[in-house]
């Protein structure tokens, strides 16, 4: 045999000089016989049928409804109070301040607004703002903003990214925080009384720390120089267009909250999905575990009317809300889980029937002879 | 360089010009001008012989290969949207960002291409340096070159062995004769020996030739293609004219055999060598499946543009209805807002760019990977693996493999491609004699029947293997393999080289002793022997890959071919020695050739004798029929000793040697059907012309019965004869003699030089010129050469034909020959309704056809037969061939072909093979294949869709024109029933899958809109758009394509009938498109609307909003794709787990790391929430439920075929066959039926109405289902 090796490694030489196209083969080229090259790796071949996807059927449908069942049952232990304080109709406390809106005006528009609590609001309470037709989502708006500046990079302190256009300079300095997320601000203040029995206005303590997500308040959003002397740190910048303060007046009596780190501006700056939102304001944290966090009553929200929505038809509400794990109130997906549960559960009863009639002639092995 | 006028180097170059593209080219040495300036030199327009198949240079890769990708419609658009992108009006994405995808594509075909451009530019580097001798003038010698440094003009001396570097025109060999043989393996497959000689009289000098005597001008045409022509002349300073042909040129690539050394003139070098412009890349072709593809692209693009404007029609509408300027709309820099109409306008683009991805950009890369990897597989199949010849399935076409999945017609050659090709002298009649050869024929089955009996003759006579040209092929090692191996595969005993040793009939053999008529016998032998292109090699000085055998044998040096003939000539004997493995006959056959006679029958065993010289001749021949009859005439004593131009050296059974002047060679072509040789007698000095060739081509030629009833009478005999041969499948060839006067020889001498240096014209005038001579021929007898069926050919046929693949056999065979082996491989059946269609003119001709139309509609529109494709078969010759499809009579033809299971076309010549093809494949709107093996199928194979060649006996031409080459016709079975079912439905699930993909995730961007004023926003990072396509989604689907497997290969091969699915439109249709799309977008809605009520009205922000948005689409994309895969193997497991693993961990990082993302932190806060994943989940349960649903419910009340094959292969593998037995027995024709079987199988229905199957829905089922398809072809 070996003598035959020797002959073909020889004309294997000769042919491979030649090289056109091909070079001699060297070996044999008959094919690996491995699992992988001739496609016969171990393999799951499942088959749907009726039959092999009913359990799947009435485990989906078992599941699904209880969790159904759960959402459903928490959406509805959700208090939840909103009042509408735009001013669209001639008859609200706030119509004059809408109407009369200009963003030069000096003197705040005030208006207040009665309503009264028929439950008792009993956990920690939310305080949102909520806009209508407000398309935080627009394109051009979304992008106007320059996130290296809200986190403190000095160079884009002073020079802003072009996506801030046209908010970008004002009188030939630059804005800061540029952009027209900025620039549109909510700038309406809430605030809320209890009328108690004897008719006493109780002013309620809104906390309005902790509204905004703690990785953008300590991570993402930053001070220029920290948080030391903030009016130095913004010289040579300018307020926002509409603003009627400049950014390290936001929040003058606490450090921690003013200049890019203010709560209310970072939660602004988290644009809204949808053009109907709300956004969280302030906190009504549950004093005592006896007395209610709101007790069911008459309260007033008094309202420093600065934001105009009138333009683009929006409203403007107040809401309030006691949360739980799943969020606010939302009964949707409650039924949903138990509209899918029901409608698997109801579909493996038909598979059944359908596996009875037409899948046992598959499965079955035997073999008419 | 030396300083050159500009003016003079400009004329320089247009002269090039000229003088390349000139008609003629002067050529002349170049040694007068050895050492001179470039631009002194004469040839210096010409080409060097440095070649360059690369595409790019490095320094222009990148504009070069942009450049042509760039022709791609795709990348253009693509590129034109990022560029779209840059305008800021309109742009939706950061610039940037919107150029990763092309870029990442444009980058990953580049790399592609740079890849194979690099294996191009090393195997140029390594041509270019090959050594190789040139002479030089000064050093008055050879000198070592480089392949490169070769130029035309140039002398080059090959040696033995070596490789031609260049196109020469041979002047001189060390051969006396001028005769250099070569080997063309290279250039095309061809592994038998040629000859070649040196133009005679071109070199006065002698012994050695002197390069620097040649003054003459070579004068020859403008390269080209054709490796068969080549038209030169050289003209002396005398003015003296003599004619060259491509007999006296070295091809570059070819190998010097058996010949000390050879010297050339190069004339064409380079580039401009004919196997280098034949070398073309793999070509390109395109496949159905693509060319529906691109119709849903449109629908793609129209669909984009719909929704484009719906998008800015709906932002006009949004800004119109607002009552004033509302804060959250963004001037311009100026301060000012664009009207309504004008941004609407500006919003169409932004629409496009946003939603671009509808038209799936990496659709097409991941297309070719699939089919890279595809094609890998069919490669590496073993059972597609030829032993005997070491070779795989090849595949040169590299984009058309789904189309293997969907053929309907198969047209296939007879010789070589259903059989062996390996031919084996039967019988044959002489002067009206049979001579039936009985001994032989015993000899023979005794042989197939028992292959034991075999080894045991092998080893007793080592001596008679006879390394003749066919079986040297095969390398040595695999040879010694199978014979100490046991006979595994029956064709071993066929290929042994027992088989081209004849057994002389009896009979004959007496007439032979004889004294009666014997001179037509010795000429019926002679022409044999002499009638032929065989050249004769000695096997031990043949080549290196000779058998092993004869190296183990003798260790005897190479001897060169003069010597031998020295040697030769000392024999005057030779002993009569049978051979233990003769059969009885045989041996008495020995005793009764005493007498004088010598015959050389079979060669002594070792020891006895010193070897006999005739052993070591190997015939070469170009087709195995040439072979057989010189193996014949051996056998009979008359053996053809070597061949050169000029002379035939034959030895006759007396011992003699005779020595015939070869004054002219008249080759075989199709349209003529014959070939000549024209000898000069030794000893008579008469001109004497042998002619061979196929019956009717022959039987007109035949000389007028002046010379009495004989002739007339042998030859009505031997037609009968003939007509008995073809009703046993033999091939049959008619041999003649005709002598020629001195006179009329040499005024057809002048014609023939004539036409032989004629410039125009020359093959019309070379045939002209063969036809007038051959002319009154004198019949001699008549041959009949078996040529078996290779294996399982009934069996494939048989699967192919239930697979609903009609399939043509087209053959240039007489009738009865082409319909016996219809029978034997299965391609008739003996209770067909077999249509017969031969006429002479064309009035019997429409009205056969209106009588086979009528025959065939009544037999169709009989109830009874209505669910079942007629078992009708059509046997129609080439002459009616031609007229059927004239275009009146083509409607009927087509409709009679279309009802037709099996068409047998005989006596085709190739062009109308291809006629055939493309008539049908225009016709009737289907996917052809055709399969051959020879040169006369390349026509064919290039025409239909699929061109598969089959490496045989017949050189590589078929193979260098396929797209997929095949060593057996029965490879065809695997190639189309599991691969291109596999390759089919792999591709086609994966390309509706990828449309699917790309619309579900771009709809999710589309719904937002209507919630953010159509202000083509985004709810999720354009870098994490941009990944989700690019990296987390394109893995699965890619994968998906190279492994799924619906049912596995064993079920594909036991029941054909499942290659019905691709067929026609297969799984790839209008319908299924849609339907994907539809629940695209169903499941778009799904993933948006969910989380949409659920977040409504809260406080979520844009990109806590999309990342579950983009999850569910994640989530519903692969689970999608797990409902599609058919067979999970750990590779899917891995690629599925790892893609939601890297989105996971990819956008975690994202948010993590990327301070300026406005969604920093966004994943993280959601999955710290329970809600994400109730959202999740239910979201994805809505959106699958329908498909998972359909399926179900599907596979439950009607299963396809394909799903009831998949319960199948869950069962255990003895209930499976016979699961598998019964579904095929409705197919009624599966049965071992053999003629004499008395109940052949209905194809009615009605033949279901046994009790037992009726009840069996499952199986009738199927029936009823595969059997409406054919019919609405």
């Amino acid at each position: 045999m070996a003598s035959s090796y020797n002959a073909k490694e020889e004309d294997g030489h000769h042919s491979g000089a030649a090289g056109h196209g091909g070079a001699g083969a060297d070996k044999s080229r008959k094919p690996d016989n491995t699992a992988f090259k001739q496609q016969r790796l171990p393999a799951w071949q499942p088959i749907l049928t009726a039959g092999t996807v009913l359990p799947a059927f009435f485990v989906i449908g078992l599941i699904f409804i209880p969790i159904g069942i759960g959402l459903y049952v928490t959406s509805n232990n959700i208090k939840e109070f909103e009042i509408d304080y735009t001013g669209v109709d001639s008859k609200s406390e706030c119509y004059a301040c809408a109407r009369n809106f200009s963003w030069n005006s000096t003197t705040p528009c005030t208006c207040s607004m009665n309503f009264t609590l028929e439950q008792p609001f009993e956990s920690n309470v939310f305080m949102y703002y909520g806009l209508s037709n407000f398309y935080q989502n627009h394109r051009r708006y979304v992008k106007s903003r320059d996130d290296s500046q809200l986190n403190g990079d000095p160079t884009a302190l002073k020079d802003p990214s072009k996506e801030c256009e046209p908010y970008r300079t004002s009188e030939g300095l630059p804005i800061a925080p540029c952009g027209a997320i900025a620039n549109s601000l909510f700038n309406d203040t809430l605030e809320l009384h209890y009328v108690d029995s004897n008719g006493t206005k109780l002013e309620i303590p809104l906390v309005k720390k902790g509204i905004a997500w703690w990785t953008d308040k300590h991570v993402k959003f930053r001070n220029p120089n920290g948080n030391t002397n903030l009016t130095v740190a913004f010289q040579g910048t300018s307020k926002p267009v509409n603003w009627g303060k400049p950014v390290y007046e936001l929040d003058p009596l606490d450090p921690e909250n003013n200049g890019f780190i203010n709560e209310d501006f970072i939660v602004w700056m988290r644009t809204a999905a949808l053009p109907t939102f709300r956004k969280l304001y302030r906190i009504i944290q549950k004093k005592s575990s006896t007395t209610p966090t709101l007790p069911s009553g008459r309260y007033i929200l008094s309202i420093t009317y600065n934001y105009p929505v009138l333009s683009f038809d929006g409203r403007k509400r107040m809401i309030l809300s006691t949360i739980s794990w799943m969020g606010g109130k939302n009964p949707f997906l409650g039924i949903a889980y138990i509209t899918v549960g029901s409608i698997c559960f109801f579909l493996g009863v038909v598979l059944l029937i359908i596996h009875h009639k037409y899948d046992n002639r598959n499965t079955s092995a035997d073999i008419p002879n | 360089m030396p300083w050159m006028n500009p003016l003079a180097r400009i004329r320089d170059a247009w002269r090039g010009q000229r003088a390349r593209d000139k008609e003629l080219r002067n050529l002349v040495s170049n040694l007068p001008y050895e050492g001179l300036d470039k631009h002194k030199q004469p040839n210096r327009h010409f080409p060097g012989n440095g070649i360059k198949t690369t595409k790019y240079s490095i320094l222009f890769f990148l504009p070069m290969n942009l450049f042509e990708q760039f022709h791609r419609l795709a990348n253009l658009y693509f590129v034109g949207l990022a560029i779209l992108n840059f305008v800021p009006m309109v742009q939706a994405f950061e610039p940037e960002v919107a150029l990763i995808p092309i870029c990442v594509i444009l980058a990953l075909t580049a790399l592609k291409d740079a890849w194979e451009d690099f294996g191009r530019y090393q195997s140029d580097k390594e041509l270019n340096g090959l050594p190789c001798f040139v002479y030089s003038r000064k050093k008055k010698c050879y000198v070592e070159k480089r392949w490169k440094d070769v130029r035309v003009g140039d002398f080059v001396k090959v040696e033995s062995n070596d490789t031609v570097p260049a196109d020469l025109l041979l002047l001189f060999t060390s051969d006396p004769n001028g005769v250099c043989h070569i080997e063309t393996a290279n250039l095309d497959g061809e592994t038998n020996l040629k000859q070649r000689r040196a133009v005679p009289g071109a070199c006065v000098t002698d012994p050695e030739f002197e390069p620097e005597s040649f003054t003459g001008v070579v004068i020859c045409e403008k390269p080209n293609i054709n490796l068969n022509h080549f038209k030169c002349y050289i003209e002396k300073v005398d003015k003296e004219k003599l004619g060259a042909g491509i007999s006296n040129l070295l091809l570059r690539g070819c190998t010097v055999r058996n010949t000390g050394y050879a010297i050339g003139f190069v004339v064409y070098a380079g580039h401009e060598t004919k196997s280098m412009l034949n070398n073309n890349g793999p070509r390109y072709k395109r496949s159905r499946l693509e060319r529906r593809l691109n119709v849903d692209v449109i629908f793609c693009i129209l669909l984009l543009v719909l929704m484009c404007i719906i998008g800015s029609l709906g932002h006009y509408l949004w800004l119109e209805s607002m009552p004033g300027v509302p804060l959250y709309l963004v001037p311009h820099g100026d301060g000012h807002l664009d009207t309504p109409s004008l941004a609407s306008f500006y919003m169409f683009f932004s629409m496009i760019i946003l939603l671009q991805v509808l038209i799936p950009i990496s659709l097409y890369v991941s297309i070719e990977l699939v089919k890279i990897g595809q094609i890998f597989f069919i490669t590496n199949d073993l059972d597609l693996y030829d032993e005997d010849t070491d070779s795989r399935v090849q595949c040169k076409a590299l984009n058309i493999t789904e189309d293997l999945g969907q053929i309907q017609f198969i047209f296939s050659d007879k010789t070589g491609t259903l059989t062996e090709n390996k031919m084996v002298f039967r019988r044959c009649s002489i002067m009206g004699i049979e001579y039936p050869h009985k001994e032989n024929a015993v000899r023979l089955s005794v042989l197939n029947k028992r292959d034991e009996d075999e080894d045991v003759l092998f080893s007793q006579t080592p001596s008679t293997k006879q390394p003749w040209s066919l079986d040297s092929e095969e390398p040595p090692e695999k040879k010694s393999e199978r014979t100490s191996k046991s006979k595994a595969h029956s064709d071993v005993a066929f290929s042994s080289p027992l088989e081209t040793e004849v057994i002389p009939d009896q009979k004959l053999l007496r007439q032979l002793g004889g004294t009666d008529r014997t001179d037509a016998y010795l000429d019926f032998f002679l022409a044999l022997a002499i009638c032929n292109t065989v050249v004769v090699s000695m096997a031990t000085g043949k080549r290196r890959r000779s058998s092993v055998f004869l190296q183990r044998r003798q260790s005897t040096p190479l001897d060169t071919f003069s010597s031998l003939m020295k040697k030769l000539g000392s024999w005057t004997c030779l002993r009569i020695r049978s051979t233990p493995d003769t059969s009885p006959s045989a041996q008495e056959l020995s005793g009764d050739l005493t007498g004088g006679q010598t015959r050389h029958l079979h060669v002594p065993p070792r020891g006895t004798t010193p070897a006999v010289p005739t052993d070591e001749l190997c015939y070469e021949a170009e087709s195995p029929d040439e072979a057989v009859l010189v193996h014949t005439a051996k056998a009979y004593g008359f053996v053809l000793l070597s061949r050169t131009p000029d002379s035939v050296t034959v030895r006759l059974p007396s011992g003699a040697q005779l020595r015939y002047e070869v004054l002219d060679t008249l080759t075989f072509d199709s349209t003529r059907k014959r070939m000549s040789v024209l000898v000069r007698h030794p000893i008579s000095k008469q001109c004497i012309l042998y002619t061979k060739g196929a019956d009717y081509a022959i039987m007109e030629l035949l000389e007028t019965p002046h010379g009495g009833k004989l002739q007339t009478d042998i030859a009505s005999d031997t037609q009968q004869h003939l007509d008995c041969y073809a009703k046993d499948g033999l091939r049959t060839l008619c041999i003649t003699k005709k002598v020629l006067s001195d006179r009329e020889y040499e005024n057809w001498a002048v014609k023939r030089h004539q036409a032989l240096t004629a410039m125009d014209d020359r093959e019309q005038l070379i045939m002209d010129s063969a036809v007038t001579i051959e002319t009154d021929l004198c019949l001699l007898g008549a041959t009949g050469v078996e040529d078996r069926l290779q294996d399982n050919v009934p069996d494939t046929i048989m699967s192919l034909r239930e697979a609903g693949i009609r399939v043509w056999v087209l053959t240039g065979d007489k009738t009865e020959t082409a319909v016996n082996i219809g029978y034997a491989c299965r391609l008739l059946e003996p209770d067909d309704l077999l249509i017969n269609m031969s006429c002479q003119n064309k009035i019997t001709c429409t009205s056969t056809l209106n009588c086979a139309l009528e025959e065939v509609r009544r037999f169709a529109d009989d109830p009874r037969n209505v669910d079942t494709t007629p078992d009708i078969s059509l046997v129609i010759d080439g002459r009616t061939l031609t007229m059927v499809t004239s275009p009146d009579l083509r409607e009927r033809f087509v409709d009679l072909a279309k009802r037709c299971r099996s068409v047998l076309c005989c006596r085709v010549t190739p062009l109308q093979k291809s006629h055939v093809v493309k008539f049908i494949r225009e016709k009737l709107k289907v996917m052809t294949l055709a399969v051959g093996d020879g040169a006369n199928d390349v026509n064919m194979i290039q025409a239909a869709d699929i061109g598969v060649g089959v490496c045989g006996q017949e050189g590589m031409q078929a193979v260098m024109a396929s797209d997929f080459a095949i060593s057996r016709f029965k490879h065809l079975k695997k190639l189309l029933l599991v691969h291109g079912h596999w390759c089919y439905s792999r591709l086609a699930n994966m390309v509706i899958y990828f449309f699917y993909k790309n619309a579900a995730n771009v709809n999710l961007l589309f719904w937002f809109q209507f919630f953010c004023g159509f202000t083509a926003n985004a709810m999720i990072d354009h870098w994490l758009m941009i990944f989700f396509n690019l990296i987390f989604t394109s893995v699965p689907p890619v994968m998906f394509g190279i492994m799924d497997k619906d049912v596995s290969a064993e079920m594909l091969l036991g029941l054909p009938e499942l290659y019905r699915t691709g067929q026609g439109k297969g799984e790839y249709t209008f319908f299924t498109f849609w339907m994907s799309m539809l629940d695209a977008f169903y499941q778009s809605l799904v993933a948006f609307f969910v989380p949409y009520y659920t977040y409504r009205g809260s406080n979520i922000d844009i990109f806590s909003f999309g990342t579950p948005l983009n999850t569910i689409s994640l989530f519903t994309i692969l689970l999608h794709l797990s409902i599609e895969i058919k067979a999970w193997t750990f590779v899917h497991v891995i690629v599925i787990v790892g893609s939601v693993l890297l989105y996971f961990g990819v956008t975690l990082a994202y948010g993590f790391m990327y301070l300026n993302y406005s969604g920093f932190w966004t994943l993280q806060t959601q999955m710290a929430d329970p809600m994400f994943y109730l959202v999740c989940l239910i979201a994805t349960v809505i959106a699958l439920l329908p498909r998972y649903l359909f399926h179900v419910l599907k596979n439950s009340i009607a299963p396809s075929p394909i799903v009831q094959a998949r319960h199948l292969d869950t069962l255990e593998p003895s209930a499976r066959d016979q699961w598998m037995k019964e579904w095929r027995s409705f197919r009624g024709g599966v049965q071992d039926k053999t003629p004499d079987e008395s109940v052949p199988p209905s194809p009615s229905l009605e033949s279901l109405n046994d009790d037992s199957i009726m009840d069996d829905e499952f199986t009738l089922n199927v029936i009823t289902e595969s059997r409406h398809r054919p019919g609405s072809l």
